[in-house]
């Protein structure tokens, strides 16, 4: 097709929109808030998959994880390792690495003067932690860890809670320790953290690294390495290159880590192609709708086209345009009323009034909206795509007229 | 050499006994340059000769030929380019396009042709000045009256020099100055340009400046006339 036949249709298409604006506003609101509404749903999906993604990633997981190789199924002290060679250091110096950190994160049982917990010791480097992971943010209560040889402990608020206890108080913590005699020591309690999600806040108790080896009688050794990159995409040469750096070591990426997420992401992204899909069903009805409508009322002038020699694809090609002209005019209101919801919605969405509700699903109580380029061009190209198959219809129904039936009809 | 042929045509509407023949064998020989009119009573079979003759309707039987071309054998999209490149049609109702401006209404086969905007805003003007129209050309049909609207549609026929004009009853909605005008101009055209004009009509006025006068009834050429 000439550039100039598609400037004729393109006029055609154009004004013939226009012969009835009514409508055409009409449909065009419709459009518009039908695109708000989905892309709208995308940022508030996709900020709820973002939350927890970056929830999981930061509560000690990170974007790689090396440890030994049993570690993973048994977390224990005799499946502890060395620190880092020379080889895996130079590794861990690559350039998209932008932090790592060593720890010891051991099953340990803590004990108030009145309760008893099943938790998890964490020894961590305090100052390689900010950034990395929760607990390198100010806690809510008392003071940060501030060395690997700080010998207070941070518990989360809810362990508190259960064990009755307060900062300033003392805690006994009980574990393993590399004679496989139990260890115990006691500490005070310096500072108390808090989490999105309450688990966390029972699931680790943190101390000083140096501290926890001492107690465990582990000399230097460690349980894990955890890495933070600049990006969480494209992992797979990094995570390669650690493993050849230890190939005695187990590294793993956060997508192996956290398979169950990674299965909720995927889930998440096939329920937004759903989602796209019932919005533009909805709006496929006013569509079409309207562009029979069109095309029963020009049955005349569409047969006058064949006349005078239009052939029918161009007569398919008019309709089709129309009804994309009209499809583009509706998703650009609709992009850009979604951008002015998210910016108006910049500080999240305040959803404490479920939060009892959110905590079974791992959501936080004030979700950040999140827009990504990928959601927005899926949402537009899909509903592009099928705005030109719903419009096949109309489109065909125009170009099977017989001109003499179409003239000739008043 | 014939610009247009038919050999044994028929055309029937329906089925048993509610079949109505508008067509019945009909011969019929068109020469290049001819002035044809097609006369008769209403239901005689005129207009369904022409939509035959034109490609916009299909013959139950019989073969036609315009322009070397057996229109009976074309399909929907061949039909179409064989309009667009042999074939000017006037119709009685003008059949402007609302959306466009007469001058785009002029322009729209040339567009459809692939002549370029220089020699289609041109020729348009050329078209649409010979026709009366100079100063009009940027309003829209409806702000323009019948005789106006009819005159653009002659101009749309006209305009691209096709081989054949077909014209229905192409002043039964115009008054008699108006009509005779347009008489005139397909007269003219005919006698400068030698185009071949197929006229359906009632109108004596119409006949009168035809060179050949083909008389219809119930489907079939009765008589034919050579008149000057």
């Amino acid at each position: 097709m000439l550039a100039d036949d598609l400037n004729l249709l393109r006029r055609l298409a154009w004004r013939n929109l226009w012969r009835h604006k009514r409508r055409t506003y009409i449909m065009l609101v419709a459009i518009s808030l039908g695109a708000w509404f989905m892309l709208f749903t995308a940022a508030f999906v996709r900020g709820m998959i973002e939350q927890q993604l970056h929830d999981a990633i930061f509560t000690l997981t990170g974007h790689v994880q090396i440890h030994q190789k049993k570690y993973r199924d048994d977390p224990a002290i005799e499946h502890s390792m060395s620190p880092p060679g020379a080889k895996l250091r130079e590794a861990l110096g690559d350039k998209r690495i932008s932090q790592w950190s060593t720890r010891v994160r051991l099953p340990a049982v803590i004990i108030s003067e009145r309760e008893s917990r099943g938790t998890t010791l964490v020894g961590i480097d305090p100052a390689h932690e900010q950034g990395m992971s929760f607990i390198g943010d100010p806690v809510q209560l008392g003071r940060n860890l501030e060395s690997v040889d700080d010998s207070g402990v941070v518990i989360g608020r809810r362990m508190a809670k259960r064990l009755q206890t307060e900062i300033g108080r003392r805690i006994v913590i009980m574990a393993q320790d590399e004679n496989g005699d139990v260890a115990d020591r006691g500490f005070r309690i310096v500072g108390l953290f808090t989490a999105e999600l309450e688990a966390t806040e029972t699931a680790y108790v943190f101390t000083g690294r140096q501290v926890a080896q001492k107690m465990l009688k582990m000399g230097d050794k460690i349980s894990e390495i955890e890495v933070i990159t600049d990006s969480r995409d494209g992992l797979q040469k990094l995570t390669n290159k650690l493993r050849s750096a230890a190939p005695e070591l187990e590294t793993m990426d956060w997508q192996e880590l956290q398979p169950l997420l990674v299965a909720t992401v995927e889930f998440y992204d096939a329920f937004m192609i759903i989602w796209y899909l019932i919005v533009f069903l909805a709006m496929s009805f006013g569509l079409v709708n309207t562009l029979l409508m069109a095309v029963f009322e020009r049955t005349r002038e569409l047969g006058l086209f064949q006349a005078l020699g239009m052939r029918p694809r161009y007569i398919v090609g008019q309709v089709m345009l129309e009804s994309v002209i009209l499809m583009v005019l509706g998703l650009v209101a609709g992009n850009l009323l979604s951008w002015l919801s998210v910016i108006a919605l910049a500080d999240g969405v305040d959803l404490s009034n479920f939060a009892q509700g959110l905590e079974q699903f791992s959501m936080p109580t004030v979700l950040k909206l999140a827009v990504t380029s990928q959601d927005v061009i899926t949402a537009n190209l899909l509903v592009i795509v099928l705005t030109l198959i719903a419009s096949l219809y109309p489109a065909w129904r125009a170009a099977r007229y017989v001109p003499v039936e179409a003239i000739t009809r008043t | 050499m014939s610009t247009v042929s038919l050999r044994k045509v028929c055309k029937t509407f329906g089925e048993g006994d509610l079949a109505v023949h508008a067509l019945r064998d009909v011969d019929m020989e068109i020469g290049k340059g001819d002035f044809v009119c097609l006369s008769g009573p209403s239901g005689s079979g005129k207009t369904t000769l022409l939509n035959m003759v034109g490609g916009l309707d299909r013959p139950s039987s019989g073969e036609i030929t315009v322009a070397d071309q057996r229109v009976d054998q074309l399909d929907k999209g061949e039909l179409a380019e064989m309009r667009l490149r042999n074939i000017g049609f006037i119709f009685q109702a003008y059949n402007l396009i609302p959306v466009l401006t007469a001058r785009e209404n002029v322009e729209f086969v040339m567009q459809l042709q692939g002549i370029s905007a220089d020699i289609r805003r041109q020729k348009s003007k050329e078209i649409l000045e010979e026709v009366g129209l100079s100063g009009m050309e940027d309003r829209r049909p409806s702000e323009l009256s019948g005789g106006q609207q009819q005159r653009v549609a002659v101009a749309r026929a006209l305009v691209s020099e096709p081989a054949l004009i077909l014209a229905d009853e192409p002043t039964a909605n115009l008054d008699s100055v108006t009509a005779e005008n347009l008489m005139g101009l397909l007269r003219h055209l005919n006698d400068e340009h030698g185009i071949t004009l197929v006229i359906s009509t009632h109108d004596k006025l119409v006949m009168s400046h035809a060179r050949r006068l083909l008389k219809m009834h119930d489907g079939k050429i009765i008589d034919d006339i050579q008149q000057r």
